[in-house]
């Protein structure tokens, strides 16, 4: 298999998992605009936390390859047919991950806790009333909450606590999740944070943002915790201004 | 389900305070050929917990792997990494269950997928 991403006609389905979509590829395209500083990292253990259809994580597989470069892959979702169909895309494609039914990471906290490089999400991040949020079926797979939030902040402490002291974060949000509110939360946790990809597309506004351990973050004995460097925050401003101009630029995908 | 992921997974039901190793019950085991890469190993072998690999492996019928923890000088030796690549990453829990060391409470696992999920009662 020389293609470097999935192919769509061999990622496989299920009535109640979400399907490849604008966001998707929006998160595939950063991880390949991304492949070189990825292949330079050389990542041991990667992680997919909600594969559904399996197209991310399989993806990622083919564009890092697999044990023979070294690199691991574990992905885990809430919903029983996404695995089964993330287990069905992953073979079509030749590639292994293993799988784990979990809400996020549950069970795998404590020991993994620091083992992870990578980890990539595509949340569910519609803002919805809050109780659509976590319910059965395909609704969970967009379902976010109050400002898309409910599920992405869970999310970003467990993904904090996996990652290795010099882990990379994924992760897709829509404008009204007010990424730039989340920059901050993580730039505190000792992330720093840039836009890999930006994509309007009829209904959504999406960024696929890039965290990545900058300051060391280190404990003093009263538990408090301090950052040891302060650098200029660098994504900052550029997202301002890029708040602004997403509000008026239209690309002409279309919604799927 | 690789030994890898048993070696990483713990019970996290609400007021659990010991809850790794999970015991594994055997229905159906495959081995599957995984690439050998030695760096890989050598950077595992310090985040597993002997004695629940050793354990598990046994479980799944594999008794080649030394009793007692080895230090990290075997990770110069081609013959044990070879064991524990088998035993980390080939032998797979297909069909079977793990157990919760604490309450008993069994995680099933299907077609190789472990199921982590936790009823409410126990969040």
């Amino acid at each position: 298999m020389s293609s470097k991403i999935a192919r769509i006609d061999l990622v496989s389905s299920h009535p109640e998992v979400y399907e490849p979509c604008d966001d998707s590829f929006a998160l595939v395209d950063a991880l390949l605009s991304d492949r070189t500083n990825l292949l330079d990292f050389h990542p041991r253990l990667c992680m997919e936390v909600g594969c559904g259809s399996g197209y991310v994580i399989t993806s990622l597989a083919l564009m890092l390859g697999q044990e023979t470069t070294g690199v691991h892959y574990i992905a885990t979702d809430i919903n029983p047919h996404a695995l089964q169909v993330t287990s069905e895309t992953l073979k079509a494609h030749g590639v292994h991950a293993e799988l784990i039914q979990a809400d996020i990471a549950s069970g795998l906290e404590k020991r993994m806790a620091g083992l992870v490089d990578v980890i990539v999400v595509n949340p569910p991040y519609v803002p919805t009333p809050e109780d659509e949020v976590g319910q059965e079926g395909i609704a969970s797979t967009w379902a976010g909450g109050e400002n898309g939030r409910r599920v992405i902040d869970r999310i970003l402490p467990v993904a904090d606590r996996l990652l290795s002291h010099k882990g990379w974060l994924y992760m897709l949000f829509l404008t009204s999740n007010n990424p730039s509110e989340i920059c901050l939360q993580m730039k505190d946790k000792g992330f720093s944070a840039r836009i890999i990809v930006q994509r309007a597309t009829e209904e959504e506004n999406l960024l696929v943002i890039k965290f990545w351990r900058d300051s060391p973050v280190q404990a003093d004995t009263n538990g408090m915790v301090t950052t040891t460097k302060t650098e200029p925050f660098m994504a900052m401003g550029s997202l301002g201004s890029l708040f602004s101009r997403l509000s008026f630029w239209r690309s002409d995908n279309s919604s799927c | 389900m690789r030994l890898l992921i048993h070696n990483m997974l713990s019970s996290n039901i609400k007021g659990v305070i010991n809850g790794f190793p999970l015991r594994i019950e055997v229905d159906k085991v495959e081995e599957k050929q995984v690439d050998f890469d030695a760096a890989f190993l050598r950077k595992m072998f310090h985040k597993i917990e002997w004695k629940a690999l050793l354990d598990a492996a046994l479980t799944l019928g594999y008794a080649e792997l030394p009793e007692e923890a080895p230090d990290s000088s075997v990770l110069e030796s081609d013959e044990f990494l070879q064991k524990f690549h088998h035993a980390l990453l080939e032998l797979d829990l297909e069909e079977g269950a793990l157990v919760c060391p604490e309450t008993g409470r069994k995680f099933p696992v299907t077609k190789g997928i472990p199921n982590m999920l936790l009823h409410e009662d126990e969040v």
